[in-house]
């Protein structure tokens, strides 16, 4: 594989699909999207437009005080739907907070996704039903679990993979070279899918690593490719390459998706104090969603139905969302103490007893001094 | 303008209780042109400490601060903001998202005779740090035999409160109290906030300085003074029958609760401890000598918390002057709660006055 670079060429960007939507040639990638029909195109169309929709209605809940928080993932989402595409079923996810259209592709329910960030709670879903774990707000922590979910794989002999999904700051973390240690050493197949959106919060790339982040991971004896993160069928191809790796024994791989943070890091962030606009405008040129409607035009796949179809899907998907997120209930009181442990714990029990008695004294018949 | 050292303190406070002695702290007089405040100003918490940091840069050119998003953003709460300006990058470093190594170069910088401040961007961050605080930066003074000090200070925003995502508004005090070499210091208002940064900037030990971020927009007004011993406790309203000991942004919702408690008829007297190692014993004994009966809140889990640590030492002190067994008012010993439950896990006003009712044999 002459794609799978050794570290001295960190600046190769693999590329299936230019910003004009042309179809360009890759010997490498090319057999990996080989099958990829008509109507796959459509469907990957749909689905970036669907989780861009989804995206922009959570934004709004924020704004009307609906929402405490959210990440956008605007301008990631060739990134995220290709790789998350790419995965079979029994593979597992461990991603950080932006991945929500990688939740979109595992199955899991908008309404559901919002749950940690309207506060209802910690984990929106049950990670061993969706085999995707609960995103990780620590940066980093879960490239380890990742790893160790593969070494298991390797010690069950099964061939399903565990992908690691992080950011370009969050390559600066000692877990990450720690995982990249592991996984290489014990040959787990683990994909590290690093999402370079070009930013940590107001941090640019640039601060985090003086080599190209693809490159580094050679040094620890895992092949890397740095892809166009915009481009979704490099990254399905570049996914679906590092997945078959992984399933027969060839180990990790390190895929650097090259992206960008089309909005700031959080609803509570201002990226107007830190990043030059030309930047935003020289990216939007390259807008992952753009260069595939390009594509399928200049296929004549880009039909007035397929958009009307588009545009009623993201229209009910939003409107479920807000309907989800709104009518999703308070957690009960005292839920605060329950499933702090697997067994009873005599100290939470008691804490428990004591709570429901405290607020039992504010009901009518009881005695609030 | 005219810097007090912390020298010329009172010897005595308005409860009666002496301060602990300090070691005295030498500031390098500034011209009146570079001072970060001249005169008393309502600032909010975050911009007392801004000003503080600004003062402590201006004093001493081996203060530096190291943190993710400290430059250009001025920090998530914008507590650094204007600094890099001021100062450049060699002094307001924005570093590689990696909080053990800004631990650990903090580390490095000290061995050279820098003070460096670092910001943990959030309290639930500071665990990837902690090996480098517990195993090194704590250790170094007494494993060199006093040769080598470490004058790092951990500035970290804790608490919750703001209903924010996980690890977003933990309150990790009671490691590091629990880890001999480091002092501990959590204040509750901007003036402390002003006042208490230098002199942990100052410090020749590494000071953990944590900052109640729900507070960080609360303002109210600072002199330009470095006050009393960050190592005192301060009476914030006095009170004969129950004494009630706070810190960090529980302060304020115990006063709160003490003035609730004084239209019932019962004097509350509320102390924020400010420096939670050491404590500040002779000011709480002299209270609970005069109140006998003692509740201490938190919002940090009960188990293993500072609030049993506090009624341990005050029973060996004074147990024959306590009137009742001394309560506690905390977090529940749990996994900090998503946001819309984390009224219920945090002492409030309601909570402390059931603790203050406890306390009087009012209830149960
Ligand atoms: C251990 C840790 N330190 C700091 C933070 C605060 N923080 C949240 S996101 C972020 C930047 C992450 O950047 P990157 O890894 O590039 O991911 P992106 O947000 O761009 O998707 C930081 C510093 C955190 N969540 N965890
Ligand atoms: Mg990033």
């Amino acid at each position: 594989m002459h794609t799978v670079h050794t570290g001295e060429t960190p600046d190769i960007l693999l590329q299936l699909l230019s910003p004009e939507g042309m179809r360009l040639a890759d010997a490498d990638l090319d057999p990996w999207v080989a099958e990829v029909t008509g109507a796959d195109l459509a469907a990957l169309y749909q689905d970036m437009v669907v989780v861009r929709r989804i995206d922009a209605e959570a934004t709004a809940l924020q704004r009307q005080g609906e929402l405490g928080l959210w990440p956008p993932l605007l301008g990631q989402e060739a990134a995220q739907i290709g790789s998350g595409r790419a995965l079979r079923a029994d593979d597992f996810v461990f991603s950080s907070y932006r991945e929500n259209a990688v939740a979109w592709c595992r199955g899991i329910a908008p309404t559901d996704i919002l749950r940690v960030w309207r506060g209802t709670a910690q984990s929106g879903w049950d990670p061993l039903v969706y085999r995707m774990a609960t995103p990780s707000i620590i940066i980093g922590a879960q490239t380890l679990h990742a790893t160790g979910w593969a070494m298991g794989a390797v010690f069950d002999g099964a061939d399903s993979v565990a992908v690691a999904y992080f950011g370009d700051g969050a390559t600066s973390e000692g877990d990450v070279s720690e995982a990249l240690v592991f996984a290489a050493s014990f040959q787990a197949p683990v994909v590290f899918f690093c999402q370079n959106n070009h930013w940590a919060i107001s941090e640019p790339v640039g601060l985090q690593t003086r080599f190209g982040i693809a490159g580094r991971a050679p040094g620890f004896g895992i092949p890397s490719l740095r892809i166009d993160g915009n481009d979704v069928l490099a990254v399905m191809a570049a996914t679906r390459l590092a997945l078959n790796r992984a399933r027969t024994g060839g180990g990790p791989t390190f895929i650097e998706a090259v992206t960008y943070r089309m909005g700031p890091h959080t609803t509570a962030d201002d990226p107007t104090r830190y990043r030059p606009a030309a930047e935003l405008e020289e990216w939007a040129k390259k807008d992952p969603i753009l260069r595939l409607r390009r594509l399928l035009d200049s296929l004549g796949l880009f039909t007035p139905e397929l958009e009307s179809e588009t545009q009623a899907l993201a229209d009910a998907t939003a409107a479920e969302l807000r309907a989800g997120c709104i009518g999703l209930p308070d957690p009960e009181p005292l839920t605060v103490l329950a499933n702090v442990y697997a067994t009873p714990h005599a100290g939470v029990d008691r804490q428990r007893a004591e709570y429901a008695a405290y607020l039992a004294s504010f009901e009518p018949t009881g005695g609030k001094v | 303008m005219s810097i007090e050292t912390i020298r010329s303190a009172p010897a005595t406070r308005a409860n009666g209780s002496t301060p602990v002695p300090a070691t005295p702290v030498p500031v390098t007089p500034v011209s009146p042109i570079e001072a970060a405040l001249t005169d008393t100003k309502t600032l909010t918490l975050a911009k007392a400490i801004n000003a503080g940091l600004r003062q402590s840069m201006l004093d001493d050119p081996k203060v530096v601060l190291l943190g993710e998003d400290i430059g250009a953003l001025g920090g998530v709460f914008r507590v650094t903001i204007d600094l890099l300006a001021e100062f450049g990058p060699n002094r307001v470093v924005d570093t590689p998202l990696a909080e053990s190594a800004i631990i650990g170069t903090a580390v490095g910088l000290a061995y050279r005779g820098y003070r460096p401040v670092c910001e943990i961007q959030f309290d639930g961050f500071i665990f990837p740090g902690f090996d480098q605080i517990v195993s090194q930066v704590a250790r170094f003074h007494y494993r060199t035999q006093g040769a080598l000090r470490m004058p790092i200070t951990i500035r970290v925003p804790f608490g919750g409160g703001i209903g924010a995502a996980e690890h977003h508004s933990e309150s990790p005090e009671a490691y590091f109290t629990h880890t001999s070499g480091l002092r501990v210091i959590a204040v509750s208002n901007p003036q402390d906030a002003y006042s208490l940064i230098r002199q942990a900037i100052a410090s020749d030990d590494p000071v953990l300085f944590f900052e109640p971020k729900r507070r960080y927009h609360v303002a109210g007004p600072v002199t330009p003074q470095l006050g009393e011993p960050f190592e005192s406790a301060r009476v914030v309203a006095a009170g004969t029958d129950v004494t009630l000991i706070a810190y960090g942004a529980l302060v304020t919702t115990a006063t709160d609760a003490a003035l609730a408690a004084a239209d019932e008829g019962i004097s509350v007297e509320v102390i924020d401890l400010r420096s939670l190692s050491p404590i500040d014993y002779a000011a709480v004994e002299a209270s609970v000598r005069k109140t006998g009966r003692l509740v201490v809140t938190h919002e940090a889990a009960r188990s293993g918390g500072l609030g049993g640590e506090i009624i341990a030492e005050v029973t060996e002190r004074c147990f024959d002057y306590l009137e009742a067994a001394p309560v506690r008012v905390t977090g529940f010993d749990i996994p900090y709660p998503a946001a819309k439950l984390e009224s219920h896990h945090l002492p409030d006003l309601d909570r402390m006055l059931d603790g203050v009712d406890r306390v009087l044999g009012r209830r149960r």
